[in-house]
Formats: C-alpha cells, sequence, structure tokens
C-alpha cells in the first residue's frame, strides 16, 4: 500500500510529542500516512506555513483556532481544532533579581499554590514585565486572569511581552523581563542557565488548561475527510502510547534529538515526571498532572474550552463576549473526534459541552458506552465557567 | 512627499540588511531602519511608528512584531497584517520568499505594493543564494568521498585514477544508482572493515 503524503509543523516544545511520536513510533504509518515534520521558528510562521498550504497540520496554541473564528487573525481563513494534543504543561517563572527579592520576604517557593504566589508577585516593583511565547496564547489568558482576579491591573501594575520561547531565558537572563509564561522544556533552560526561578506550574492557575491543539485548516478539514480521520487516529493512539509511565525515559531520548527539541534529556524529564528543579540551588519540586496529553479525557476538544478562550479573547479585545463564545465553539471539532476516534474506543462524553472549573478532584461521568474519568478541572480562585450560563 | 513611508527592516545580519535597503530606496524616498537587536524589539518598533515593519519569516522574533499587530492599547498604533483580504496571493509569495511583512491598517495598496515586490525580489534572491551555496557545498563533499573511494580501488586493486573512477560509474549503472552513493557504500564498508 502506497503511504499518504502529509506534512505536519510544530514549534519545539515537550508537547509537540504526540506528532513526534506519531510519526517516530510508526502510528502514522500504521494508518497509511507518510508524515513530514516541519519544525517552525515562530507560532506566526507555524500559522502562516498552516494557512498557506505549505503543511496541513500543526500543533497550535488552543488560542489560535479560537481567534482565527472571532477575526483576530488579520482575515487569514479559519483555523480547526481537531482533537487537544495536551492539556497544562507550562510554567510560570521570574528573574533571579525578583526571585531574591521574594526570598528575602520569605516567601516559601511551594511551586502549587498560585494565591500565595500572586500576593508574593504584587510586593515586587511594577510594572512588571512579563514575557510570553505569542500574544494569543494560553500563557496569556492564564497570566493575565491570574493577576487580575489578584487586584492587579494593566497595564500599571504587568504588562505582557510576546517573546520567543528560545530566547526567553536569554531576555530573562539580560534583564529585559521581570516574569515569564511559557512552555517547557524553555522554563527549566533558563533555571540550567541561571536566569530564571520557578514560581508556579501553569496548572496552579487553571488545572484543565487546553494548551495544544492538532489544527488543520478548515476548508482542507472539508476536503480531506479520510486524511483528517487517519491523522487524528494516528495522534491519539500516539497520546496512547505516550500516557504510558515507562516510556517517558524513552521519549526524553527521542525529544532530544537535534531535529525536535535538541535539548538534553535531563532537562526534558523535568516536565514528563513533574519533577522540577526550581531554581539553580537546585531545589526540587515535585508537581502532580503538569502536563497531560491523553489520560482522563485530555484529547477530548470540549465546545466549553473553546467557549472560555472565546470569551477570554473577547474582553481582552473588545468584542461582543456573547457571540464570541459562540463563534469560538465551531471551531473545536467535537463532532469530528466522535465520528473518528468513537470507532477506535475513545470515551465520548454524552455532551459537548461542561462547566470548567468545577470538579475538584478526578471525577467518573457518564459515556455514550459507559462511563470515563474527568481529570480535576479547577481555577485557582475556585470561580466556575459556565458555557451555558 | 507623499509617497514616503516609514520603514522598518528587522535583521540581524548587516549585509543583508544593506541589500534589502538598497532595493527598496530603488522604490522611492523613504525612511528606513533597521533593527538588530531583539532586545527591547517591540519598544524600539512601536516608537518609530512604521507603515511597514520587514521581517525574515525564519527570525524567532517575528512573534515580537506580530504583538504589535493585534495590540490594540490606547496608546498603541495598530499594525494590521498586509495579508489584506484583497491580496492573498501576494502574501504568499512573499511568505514563500522568506519574508514578511506587516503592513499599518489603512495604507492603499498601490503605495504598498513596489515596496513589497522590491523585498520579495530581494528575499528570492537570497534563497537562490543559499540553493547555490548548498548545492556548491554538498558537490564538493561528494568529490571528496568520491576521491576517498577511489583511493581505496587503486590501492586494493592496483589500477590507475582513471580506472577507478570507470569501475565506479560502471558499478553504479550497473545497479541504478548514484556514483556518490556507490562511493559512499565503499567508503563506509571499507571503515567498518579496518
Amino acid at each position: 500500500m502506497s503511504l499518504l503524503p502529509i506534512s505536519a509543523g510544530f514549534i519545539p516544545l515537550v508537547d509537540a510529542a504526540p506528532l513526534i511520536v506519531a510519526k517516530e513510533l510508526g502510528f502514522a504509518e500504521e494508518e497509511g500516512l507518510d508524515l513530514t515534520l516541519e519544525k517552525a521558528p515562530s507560532w506566526s510562521t507555524l500559522r502562516d506555513m498552516l494557512v498557506f498550504g505549505q503543511i496541513q497540520a500543526a500543533h497550535m496554541l488552543s488560542t489560535v483556532p479560537v481567534a482565527s473564528a472571532l477575526g483576530l487573525l488579520g482575515g487569514l481563513p479559519r483555523l480547526n481544532a481537531l482533537s487537544v494534543m495536551s492539556v497544562n504543561g507550562t510554567v510560570f517563572g521570574i528573574s533571579q533579581a525578583m526571585a531574591a527579592k521574594l526570598e528575602a520576604s520569605g516567601y516559601g517557593f511551594d511551586f502549587a499554590d498560585a494565591q500565595s504566589a500572586g500576593r508574593a508577585l504584587a510586593t515586587l516593583p511594577r510594572p512588571l514585565r512579563i514575557g510570553v511565547p505569542f500574544a494569543l496564547s494560553m500563557h496569556a489568558e492564564l497570566v493575565t486572569l491570574w493577576l487580575t482576579r489578584m487586584g492587579l491591573t494593566q497595564p500599571e501594575d504587568f504588562q505582557i511581552q510576546a517573546v520567543p520561547p528560545p530566547l526567553m531565558a536569554q531576555a530573562i537572563g539580560n534583564g529585559d523581563l521581570d516574569a515569564f509564561c511559557v512552555g517547557e522544556p524553555w522554563g527549566s533552560v533558563s533555571v540550567e542557565i541561571s536566569a530564571g526561578a520557578l514560581l508556579l506550574p501553569g496548572s496552579a492557575i487553571w488545572s484543565a488548561a487546553p494548551e495544544k491543539v492538532l489544527a488543520a485548516r478548515e476548508d482542507w478539514t472539508e476536503e480531506n475527510p479520510e486524511t483528517v480521520a487517519r491523522l487524528m487516529r494516528a495522534v491519539w493512539r500516539a497520546g496512547n502510547w505516550l500516557s504510558r509511565p515507562g516510556h517517558l525515559t524513552m521519549l526524553a531520548e527521542l525529544l532530544s534529538d537535534e531535529k525536535y527539541l535538541g535539548v538534553s534529556p535531563e532537562v526534558l524529564d523535568r516536565a514528563l515526571s513533574g519533577r522540577f528543579m526550581i531554581n539553580s540551588a537546585g531545589d526540587l519540586r515535585q508537581t502532580t498532572n503538569f502536563m497531560t496529553f491523553w489520560d482522563e479525557g485530555a484529547t477530548f476538544p470540549w465546545k466549553s474550552q473553546a467557549a472560555w478562550i472565546g470569551q477570554q479573547l473577547a474582553q481582552r479585545f473588545g468584542l461582543n463576549v456573547e457571540t464570541s463564545a459562540d463563534a469560538a465553539k465551531t471551531v473545536f471539532r467535537s463532532d469530528l473526534y466522535r465520528e473518528n476516534l468513537g470507532p477506535l474506543g475513545a470515551d465520548l462524553p454524552l455532551a459537548s459541552l461542561k462547566t470548567e472549573g468545577s470538579l475538584a478532584q478526578t471525577t467518573e461521568v457518564p459515556t455514550v458506552s459507559g462511563s470515563m474519568i474527568l481529570g480535576r478541572n479547577r481555577f485557582f480562585d475556585g470561580k466556575i465557567y459556565d458555557p451555558n450560563a | 512627499m507623499a509617497d514616503t513611508l516609514t520603514i522598518v527592516i528587522v535583521e540581524h545580519d548587516k549585509e543583508r540588511a544593506l541589500a534589502i535597503v538598497d532595493s527598496l530606496r530603488e522604490t522611492g524616498d523613504h525612511s528606513i531602519h533597521v533593527l538588530a537587536e531583539t532586545s527591547g524589539l517591540a519598544r524600539s518598533v512601536a516608537k518609530l511608528a512604521p507603515d511597514v515593519v520587514l521581517i525574515d519569516v525564519a527570525n524567532p522574533s517575528r512573534d515580537t512584531i506580530e504583538q504589535l499587530a493585534v495590540a490594540s492599547g490606547p496608546t498603541e498604533r495598530p499594525v494590521a497584517f498586509f495579508v489584506d483580504r484583497s491580496d492573498a496571493q501576494l502574501t504568499k509569495t512573499a511568505i514563500e520568499a522568506g519574508v514578511s511583512a506587516y503592513v499599518v491598517d489603512g495604507l492603499q495598496n498601490d503605495r504598498i505594493k513596489p515596496v513589497l515586490d522590491a523585498a520579495i525580489a530581494r528575499f528570492q534572491y537570497f534563497q537562490r543564494m543559499r540553493t547555490e551555496l548548498e548545492t556548491a557545498k554538498r558537490a564538493l563533499e561528494e568529490r571528496k568521498v568520491i576521491d576517498r573511494a577511489k583511493g581505496l580501488l587503486m590501492k586494493v586493486r592496483g589500477i590507475s585514477e582513471e580506472e577507478a573512477y570507470a569501475l565506479l560509474r560502471k558499478t553504479a549503472m550497473d545497479q541504478g544508482k548514484r556514483v556518490i552513493d556507490v562511493a559512499t557504500a565503499l567508503v563506509t564498508a571499507a571503515d567498518l572493515l579496518s
């Protein structure tokens, strides 16, 4: 059987793993795909490669397809999220200079509690200059939500700037930034080069934030249902492989290859194990559910996740909140997920909308064919987002 | 002068930057600024309030420039994508040539097009240069391997250089392979056996 050629793009981050594993461990090939992976230098370029057809699919920020539905991409065509590739997986950190101030004031660096971390940040000189990888990113949304609810305002108390992840550590090191929120391994890299200290995992702000999605152009998705189905199955099965703890050592080796991340397996292992070195003194912190690829329904593209992103973007860019949330739902393709992954045994929830932030612990919920376990889903301040409200 | 635009080029390679500036100068009496530093880039660009920003698509700092395109603060000047609905083909050509351009909202297409065409042509030239350089480098490396293979054959079989090359070529033709593939196989095998 001749393989169907397809190219997909990614940014060098640990959470690109599902695509990389789909290729390297043969899941794509088993689905009849000859998958070529293209490393992109920036999110803008990755998006353009997708929009202009140099690649057919991409490892993409969950916010970008939603932004396309809201018209925030300057008239570029609509992008779809076919499935969620990872939940969480980012870290929030501060420069060594800021860390020294917090240490002097007795802050405990628990790498867990966003309330106390937020209060500690509020004691630092303002405005805090905070780097995120891209203006339209979950990082920007989480930082804005967290600090705003802690009573800080933009731009007086904090300012968000876009800095490419591989340059983040350097920007912290030479004093261009006071703090940052970035996907691994770039937070750990900043610790490695003694530029930054880690304050929180992103999951401490929202424990169920959809971080990256498998994205494709909407028109391409409609025109190529069979290729889409094969790609979705390959990536989902790669996610299943990633969910086995026994595979993580091999994964770290695989990702560390120069053609993928080019960062040592020892540093990559921190995100994969949830065991972080938080500063250059070597202090260690263990966190659970730092990043989820597949377990606990992580891969399902919930329309309520899209609606949440939609209303956040709407508030930030002064759009109508209600219509934006509705428009956002149309690009998270839970319909295709059900159609293409149901036959493989993926858990299919009864509805594609749920309240976000309402699960204090993992919870069993009914599905089309039985039941599934949903992961903990809490915002740091306990607020709940109801997409039907 | 009505046709004068303020253009920012983000490029850390001096020679490339100068080449781009030269190309753009031919399209009008523009005020052109080159920014090389990644540090404080967004601030520097915002301060210049350019009509057009040009940046290599391979430059990771694109994401910093992009922030200006979506920033909507009261004091910030909006930089829209020149990815205007009207001219997707031009954008596609630009991206393929390796340059992305950000253009201030409302700027007329006929003012911008000569600048973009010049930038695209320049980047296409860069791309051609790079391809040529890579081809030349590869050819040089291939010649080295073939020379080694010839040397091995001359030594082991006691034949002349010409005969060694003829033997490589014949083997390649018989097997439907390129001379370099046969030479590489021979050199690899010799390394393994030694």
